[in-house]
């Protein structure tokens, strides 16, 4: 019972004090609104640039035609080596016919012109798509020392350099998000402990009047908590605004069709309880670490 | 029956100035004692020693059966729940109303609610500040605001109130004022009192037990002791 008394104060004394210190708590939760909102804009730059490098990855394919006198049996064969291939996640075959029928029905030009011709020009051939494609190339390369291929092709030089460049960009964003996060935990850490530095007295004659640490470090640490909830709020509004405007925008694809935006739902909610919980645990911590200096532990 | 017992107290500072050295004494439940001594005389390391916020370099002081000297730093509120200290400065919350700031003590023990109020309004009632509880501190004068600090001190009804000199911020007449309070506290609740102070006029008058301390010593000991009888020392 006593310890719920001690707890149901301290949240009481926090919301107090949160509204007794209203120029401090002000600007603790003013400096953790614009850090996290900076937080929150470089999460999203960052999931959603894995997102595409993903998709980019997905839609990379290494293309296999085979030489015109493979047999079926060998086609057999070779299935059965593309089972066995590590790197290959899964493959489709496509007849020479199929490719006709194919071209046949994609346009009237092509259509006549496969008319006029007695034999079928066009190859059989596999579409492979990879597990690793980092390991894109050496695949393709060993695709193309096996029997009765013709040609292995995967878009030498332009994947590479995409994945590359989106991997660099993935990179980067990741090391921002981190580097503000740090900043955000020193920011609104050191103006929390301004709010508690400027109120030692009270620390000192909580202490002088035989409160124990932990009555004493309660107020503070819900007060930290508080002002770190109520300064995420507005990076949490304007993520999840802000996001759903931009995607609606752009009607969730960037430039073009290829790069894909994440959708708003759910993934702005994870945003939203990220960033609420950045506030709260650092908003803690910085009360925490202040109070302590005051503390003979 | 002994509520304070000084045995061989030594204070070293860090910077190695000696405060308080070889301190032999003992102070009685029930008593009201002056602590006086030229500034630097180690007053307010004794007083400070009593309430644990300084811990003697060698030998011990009980408070209440309490050795502070081997007190731990996470144990001393449980020394500070059994005294009330009353400062110099007030020490009151500013942004806290005179009911809250006494209140503040209780409720720092975790004591009940229901139990808080009529302990506060009593302690008020015994400083005479019952109809200004709803004041901030900065509305009331210093005299109120030290009574405040008194009602603070006494609200848990402590066995020893420490004092480190409550009157030095004071004009003499509001200094009597709230001597009076505190021979009051002394005489009806039975709290052992022991003051530190300056004010020569108000030891003259009250005629209690004084204690003077030079250099750290204990140069004399009476029983009914005056501020002028011990200046030459």
């Amino acid at each position: 019972m006593k310890a719920i008394r001690i707890l149901t104060r301290g949240i009481r004394d926090a919301f107090k004090s949160v509204i007794r210190n209203f120029s401090l708590s002000t600007a603790a939760i003013t400096c953790s609104s614009i850090t996290l909102i900076l937080v929150s804009v470089a999460m999203i730059i960052s999931y959603n640039v894995r997102n595409i490098t993903t998709d980019l990855e997905r839609e990379l394919t290494i293309v296999v035609y085979l030489k015109e006198e493979t047999t079926e049996a060998q086609i057999e064969s070779l299935n059965q080596i593309l089972d066995n291939m590590e790197n290959v996640e899964m493959y489709k075959y496509k007849s020479k016919e199929e490719w006709k029928l194919e071209i046949k029905n994609s346009s009237d030009t092509f259509s006549t012109a496969l008319e006029y011709l007695d034999a079928n020009p066009l190859l059989n051939s596999y579409t492979i798509t990879v597990k690793e494609v980092k390991d894109l190339k050496v695949t393709s390369e060993e695709i193309k020392k096996l029997e009765f291929i013709e040609s292995a092709d995967y878009g030498e030089g332009i994947a590479e350099n995409v994945i590359s460049v989106f991997s660099v960009v993935e990179k980067v964003t990741i090391i921002i998000v981190g580097a503000l996060i740090l900043v955000t935990a020193f920011l609104i850490g050191n103006t929390i402990k301004l709010t508690i530095f400027s109120r030692k007295s009270e620390i000192e004659i909580m202490r002088l009047v035989g409160a124990n640490n932990i009555t004493i470090r309660l107020p503070f640490l819900f007060e930290g908590f508080i002002l770190g909830i109520i300064g995420s709020i507005i990076p949490i509004l304007v993520s999840i605004y802000g996001y759903v405007l931009v995607y609606d925008h752009f009607d969730g694809h960037l430039f073009t069709q290829i790069i894909t935006l994440v959708e708003p739902f759910n993934f702005i909610i994870y945003i939203a309880l990220i960033l609420l919980g950045i506030g709260a645990i650092i908003g803690m911590l910085g009360s925490y670490r202040a109070v302590r200096k005051y503390l003979k532990i | 029956m002994k509520l304070i017992e000084v045995k061989n107290c030594y204070k070293v500072y860090n910077n190695g100035v000696t405060a308080i050295a070889d301190l032999n004494l003992s102070i009685d439940r029930g008593e009201f004692v002056f602590v006086i001594g030229a500034s630097g005389s180690g007053k307010s390391t004794l007083i400070k020693m009593l309430y644990r916020e300084e811990k003697p370099t060698n030998g011990s002081v009980f408070v209440g059966g309490i050795n502070v000297a081997k007190l731990r730093n996470s144990r001393v509120f449980k020394l500070r729940r059994k005294l009330g200290i009353v400062f110099q400065d007030f020490k009151l919350l500013p942004k806290l109303t005179v009911y809250e700031n006494v209140a503040f003590a209780l409720e720092a023990i975790g004591m009940h609610n229901k139990d808080i109020r009529p302990k506060v309004v009593k302690a008020l009632e015994n400083v005479g500040l019952k109809d200004k509880m709803r004041s901030f501190p900065n509305q009331l004068s210093g005299g109120e605001q030290q009574r405040v600090c008194i009602a603070r001190a006494i609200v848990n009804e402590p066995k020893l109130l420490i004092c480190d000199e409550p009157t030095g911020n004071l004009d003499p007449d509001i200094s009597k004022e709230i001597v009076s309070i505190l021979d009051k506290v002394n005489k009806e609740l039975g709290t052992t009192i022991i003051m530190a102070t300056h004010d020569r006029e108000i030891v003259n008058k009250m005629k209690k037990r004084v204690l003077l301390l030079d250099s750290g010593v204990l140069a004399n000991d009476i029983e009914k002791g005056s501020y002028v009888v011990h200046e030459g020392n």
